[in-house]
Order: C-alpha cells, then sequence, then structure tokens
C-alpha cells in the first residue's frame, strides 16, 4: 500500500482511481471514469452535477449495489480504514454493507415495504448484519432511532401508507443509521419533498452528522439545498471528477469552468444576477469526447483541450482543467499526493 | 377554428381596458367523501374560499407546498373539476354556463404546461402528431397550413431545425426538449392564458434555466396571461410579476414579487422563505428554523386561522377562534393575518 496507513484510518472514506463501466449490446457507458476523493470523518461531500454524469453510478460503486452489466469495476475504496474493493460479494456483504456503510436510495419514500410494519423493516439491518443482536435489543435501538431523527414513537406499529412524505423520509434514513455506519450515501434524499420538509430532513441530517459523527455522501443535482450540508464539494460531469473543493472555496469561487457555469444557473433567492445556461448538452458516455470532456461547451476552451488534462492541485483543492497549469501546486498522480490532501 | 380566427386571438391593446381576463371569485372545491360508496362522510376542502383576478399580459405564481390545494385550483381553472361553490369568470363569463360547446371553446384558449413532461407526451406518437392533434380538434382542415403552423411552433420554443424533429419520438429527446414540446403543444392554438404546473422542477438546473427563460419571452412577446404553480419560491422571481402564497387550501398573503421577497407579513410566508437556501457555504453550520408539524388535514381543517398550530405568533383567543379577513397593509399586499388588525 502507497498510502501510510495512518491516514487512512484516519479518514472515513478513501477512493482510489475508481472506475466503473457497464457493457450495452452498443458499445461501453464509461459511467465513472478514474475518480479519486478522500473524506474525513465527521464531514459530509456533495457530489454535484446533471443528469447522466455519473453520480448515482459512483454511489451505487461504493455501496456496490451493481446492475449486472458492469464491464469493468476496478479501483480501490477504504471505508473507515478497510479496503473493500478486494473482498469478494459474500464477505463485502457480511461486513460492510450496513455495518460501514449505508445507502439511502433515490426516490426514497417509495422505498420501504408496504406489506411490512415501520419497525420490522427498521430492524432488519440491525438482526441480519449485527450478531447477537435480540429482538428486544433491536425493538429499543428502532425506538431510539426514530426519536433521534424525529418520527413520533407511536408510528412503529404504522405501515408505510400511514405516513407522509416526509415522515417515510425520516424512516428511511433511520434504516440507514440504525447500525451505526461510518459512511451513510445519500442519494437525492429530499428531491421530491417539499420546501419545509426539506429543510427539515437536512436539519435531522445535520444533528446526525455533528451528534453521531457520521460521514456522508450526498449525491445531489440541487445545488442550493446541497450547500446545507457541504463540508466538500465534488463536481462531476460526464464520469469526470472536475473539482474537488471544500465548501468554503466553492461557494466563494468554483474553479472550473463548468462548476462556475453550473453555479451561475441556480436561482437564487436573493441578488440581482442573470440566470445563465450552459450551452449544448453533455457527451454521450458511450464515446466520450478524448480530451477534456467539457471542451465542445467551454467558453475557456483552447488547442491543448483536446488532450485529457490531469488532476492539479491548488492549495487543498482538486480541478481537472488546464486553465490551472502554471499556478497549480502539482499534479496529483500518485494516491500519496491525494492523501496528503486533508480535505 | 381556422388560421383567421386564431390569428384574432392574439392580443390587441383595447382588452386591457375591459375586465380581466380571468376572475375566481369564492371558489370552493371540496371534493366528497363516502362510505361503503354511497353514505357521506364529509369533504376534503381542497380550495376553500379562494378570490383572485388574472389581469391580462400579467404572469402570477401560486406557491405553497404539496396538499395545499394549488393543483385542486388549476385543475378547476382548467375547468377538470366541478367546483363545490363559487365562480370562475373567463372574460366576465362563468366557464360552467353554457354547456360543452362553451367548455370547448373556453379550453381552446388555455394553454396548459404539464409538470413532468416524459409523462405528458405519448410516447407512441411521432412530434408531428403531438403538434397537430391540437389543430385538428380546432377545426383546422388544410394539411399544409397545419405543418407551417407546427414549424413556427417549434421554431418559437427553439427546436431547431425543426425538420430534423417533426418525425422523432418523445423518447429521442433530451428532458429540456422534450419540455419545449409540451410548451409548443400548450400554445399551438395562441391560447390567451396559459397555465404552467411546477414546469421545472424535474430538469436539471442549467435546462430549467433555458425553460424559464423561453417561458419568461413567451410570455413577453404574446403577452400572454400566466399562472405559474410552484412550491420553489427562489424561481418565482425570475418569471413573475405577482406571488400568492397558498396555505391548506386557502391564500393566505397577495403581493408583488418584490414585496414577498424584501416585505414578508405572514408567518408561513417567512418559513418558506426561511427554509429555502442560497448556495453559500455557511448553510452547513447552522440548523434552520422550521416551524413544526405538518400541514393540517383538509377533512377536518383546524378552525380559526389553518396556519395557528404551527405559528409562533399566535394570539390566544383570536387565531384559533376566527378565520382571519385578508388585511391590505399596503398597496398591492393583502394578508390574511391577525397580526396586521391594526395596521390595515
Amino acid at each position: 500500500m502507497m498510502i501510510p496507513s495512518d491516514d487512512i484510518q484516519n479518514k472515513a472514506l478513501v477512493v482510489e482511481d475508481l472506475v466503473l463501466y457497464f457493457q450495452l449490446t452498443h458499445g461501453i457507458v464509461q459511467a465513472v471514469d478514474h475518480v479519486s476523493f478522500a473524506l474525513d470523518k465527521k464531514r459530509a461531500v456533495v457530489v454535484i452535477g446533471e443528469s447522466g454524469c455519473g453520480k448515482t453510478s459512483m454511489g451505487r460503486a461504493l455501496t456496490r449495489l451493481l446492475p449486472r452489466n458492469v464491464n469493468r469495476y476496478t479501483g480501490k475504496v477504504f471505508i473507515d480504514g478497510v479496503e473493500t474493493m478486494s473482498m469478494d460479494d459474500e464477505t463485502y456483504r457480511q461486513q460492510v454493507r450496513w455495518v460501514k456503510i449505508s445507502q439511502v436510495p433515490q426516490a426514497a419514500m417509495n422505498a420501504l415495504n408496504p406489506v411490512l410494519k415501520l419497525k420490522d423493516q427498521v430492524m432488519e439491518p440491525l438482526l441480519l448484519h449485527e450478531k447477537g443482536v435480540s429482538q428486544e435489543e433491536a425493538l429499543e435501538r428502532v425506538h431510539a432511532v426514530f426519536d433521534f431523527v424525529g418520527v413520533p414513537d407511536g408510528f412503529i406499529e404504522r405501515y408505510p401508507f400511514e405516513l407522509s412524505g416526509g415522515m417515510r423520509q425520516r424512516v428511511v434514513i433511520a434504516m440507514a443509521l440504525i447500525t451505526n455506519p461510518a459512511v451513510i450515501v445519500l442519494d437525492e434524499p429530499t428531491s421530491a419533498l417539499d420546501v419545509l420538509t426539506q429543510a427539515n430532513i437536512y436539519n435531522v441530517l445535520k444533528r446526525i452528522k455533528w451528534e453521531k459523527g457520521t460521514s456522508f455522501v450526498l449525491i445531489t443535482h440541487d445545488v442550493a439545498t446541497s450547500s446545507e450540508l457541504a463540508d466538500d464539494v465534488l463536481v462531476m460531469y460526464a464520469g469526470h471528477m472536475m473539482e474537488h473543493s471544500s465548501a468554503e472555496a466553492f461557494f466563494a469561487e468554483p474553479l472550473h469552468p463548468y462548476a462556475r457555469m453550473l453555479m451561475a444557473a441556480v436561482p437564487k433567492l436573493y441578488g440581482e444576477e442573470e440566470l445563465q445556461f450552459i450551452p449544448g448538452k453533455p457527451p454521450s458516455l458511450l464515446n466520450p469526447p478524448t480530451g477534456c470532456r467539457f471542451a465542445d461547451r467551454c467558453p475557456f476552451a483552447m488547442a491543448k483541450c483536446q488532450q485529457e488534462p490531469p488532476t492539479f492541485q491548488l492549495g487543498d483543492r482538486l480541478v481537472k482543467c488546464w486553465l490551472y497549469e502554471k499556478e497549480a501546486d502539482g499534479i496529483v498522480t500518485s494516491p500519496e499526493a491525494l492523501a496528503g490532501v486533508s480535505a | 377554428m381556422s388560421e383567421q380566427q386564431v390569428q384574432e386571438a392574439v392580443y390587441t391593446p383595447a382588452e386591457a381596458q375591459e375586465q380581466p381576463l380571468l376572475s375566481v371569485r369564492h371558489l370552493k372545491i371540496w371534493y366528497e367523501l363516502k362510505r361503503f360508496g354511497f353514505l357521506h362522510a364529509g369533504y376534503v376542502k381542497a380550495v376553500d374560499d379562494v378570490t383572485f383576478d388574472l389581469p391580462r399580459g400579467e404572469a402570477i405564481a401560486v406557491v405553497g407546498e404539496s396538499g395545499c390545494g394549488k393543483s385542486s385550483l388549476m385543475k378547476a381553472i382548467l375547468g377538470l373539476v366541478h367546483p363545490h361553490d363559487g365562480q370562475i369568470l373567463f372574460e366576465g363569463k362563468d366557464i360552467w354556463e353554457g354547456g360543452n360547446t362553451a367548455m370547448r371553446e373556453y379550453r381552446m384558449k388555455v394553454g396548459y404546461v404539464q409538470q413532468d413532461p416524459y409523462g405528458a407526451l405519448p410516447p407512441f406518437m411521432t412530434i408531428r402528431r403531438i403538434l397537430e392533434e391540437p389543430l385538428i380538434l380546432a377545426g383546422m382542415k388544410n394539411k399544409e397550413e397545419r405543418l407551417q403552423r407546427i414549424i413556427r411552433s417549434l421554431e418559437e420554443v427553439k427546436v431547431t431545425p425543426p425538420d430534423d424533429f417533426l418525425n422523432k419520438y418523445p423518447h429521442m429527446l433530451s428532458g429540456g426538449q422534450q419540455q419545449r414540446i409540451v410548451i409548443a403543444r400548450a400554445l399551438i392554438r395562441d391560447p390567451k392564458m396559459l397555465i404552467a404546473d411546477e414546469p421545472v422542477s424535474m430538469l436539471d438546473a442549467s435546462v430549467r434555466v433555458e425553460i424559464l427563460k423561453l417561458l419568461d419571452e413567451v410570455q413577453k412577446e404574446r403577452h400572454l396571461s400566466v399562472i405559474y404553480i410552484t412550491h420553489d419560491l427562489s424561481t418565482v422571481r425570475y418569471f413573475s410579476e405577482r406571488i400568492f402564497v397558498m396555505y391548506a387550501g386557502k391564500l393566505i398573503e397577495k403581493a408583488s414579487t418584490r414585496e414577498i421577497l424584501d416585505n414578508p407579513k405572514h408567518p408561513y410566508t417567512w418559513a418558506l422563505l426561511n427554509a429555502i437556501s442560497d448556495p453559500l457555504a455557511e448553510n452547513a453550520k447552522k440548523l434552520r428554523d422550521i416551524p413544526p408539524g405538518e400541514p393540517p388535514s383538509l377533512i377536518t381543517p383546524p378552525p380559526g386561522c389553518r396556519f395557528h398550530p404551527r405559528c409562533q405568533k399566535a394570539i390566544q383567543g383570536l387565531c384559533e377562534v376566527e378565520v382571519p379577513p385578508h388585511f391590505s397593509v399596503a398597496a398591492d399586499h393583502e394578508v390574511a393575518c391577525w397580526l396586521y388588525r391594526e395596521e390595515a
């Protein structure tokens, strides 16, 4: 291993050179293409990008909930200090999924089993993944976790259809939380909810982060709301990681041209700026362009953009764009350098 | 409707002096609940005593959470549900008077943009057929004329070159292009009023801006009256001049967009504005102040002001007893809240 093991031990999640390709009849979809980042404990990274940029695939690659047509699935993923990519599926299921990392799926409101009482389904991960937990103990834990996410205690005997969307969302979060994993992957957790409910859910997530020390990978296309939880921001475009910065630095001034244009398209409640949109559309991931994948739509594109840019390091920020070639502190080539970037 | 009639439908300045295009008067939409299929068991009061005017050429937004009755209001305006009580007047005429013929004529003058473009376009019809159907129904017999109209329409919504798209199916288009087709379909009969139900909520940030800009352009160019229904206050200010805030079946605040953002009056409007985040790093450092609880049941809504169980400013002995009337707190700013009983 190239990274000093101390560094990895201290991080909730280290992703190195993660690749996930899908096989279709007419080609290979490069959904996640060489993505590397590290996430400290008690922090949240938000993965933002347009639909089809590979952000959901990345989340699924982390929890290894993959469809059958995987063509290539390589790289290294350290979750809570343990390398998981070398494990076989059964070991992964027993030792990692829901023990170290759990997931709140997209459209989580509809992710509950309609014919099971809430207590039975929230309890299930605990009974399956923590050996030696008795029914009574598990029920106790369900009460505790419901209390924590703000679901009234009486709801424990109810069925999912008796709950509002916001309450169901809380139940699904409770289910992801019950085994106390180090990392929770949230895939568009609030996109189907109303603004007030959404703000409430983010309050719950913040409390989980602060009080339980859980780390989050938040996958979303809603940039404005994502700032509620963000400590780090990871911008994805067409399968590539375009930028990785701390939230302070990113929301003050995004570096990558794509990130800048994306931010200019976010509606704001106050302020006078005109909204801008990005002309054109993202490339197909079936036959992506060879150079920078954003070059076609980029106002700063130059001749060099025909070659794929490396990931440049500027202070503690990473950006994959030739514009920063001169000011960069270096190129991130080895995982060692990456681990040095304390998020 | 022939081409000539369609041309006439275009706005003329003289019309502006007349009455508002659409007036809604004490509208109540109550859905009856039945037990065993025939016993009366109460009503779901989805829209309860709503009154407003929509002037010609103005864009208004109806903002509220899901279940506040905004979609029922929209359905009633489209003539899809029969009101329990109250009137909907379009150009001074009640839309339910005059039977089916009058209703059909009314619907010719109203365009509707659905929320979900993927679901709104029939998957087995080509773009040409999708856009042709409303024209056939309007009685436009000449095939060549229809084609010209479709091409003009596609150019208006910037799906260009039109020839490339005529024979495509909806699934071959991106989400933004599909929504443009939905808009083209809503506009193809030159309506006087457009109802847009969350037209951008399913789209990506960048595409969302394109569609908002397109709607804004079309509205200004055609001098359309638009009702924009949404739960997202942050997109409203780029588009509409006035905002109506709706809560549990009632309009609780009506004001210009600027006024709502700079000087909101109703505690529920405060909560809504407070819940929306602008992209700032500080957001992650504090909890948001959100009123507890959830919107009330519309079958047995709370007496008095419907927001009082969640309201931190509720006045004991008043808010839970009497329904607040609309107080006028400034020019063009009405609020249904007892806090302003002295100011008004």
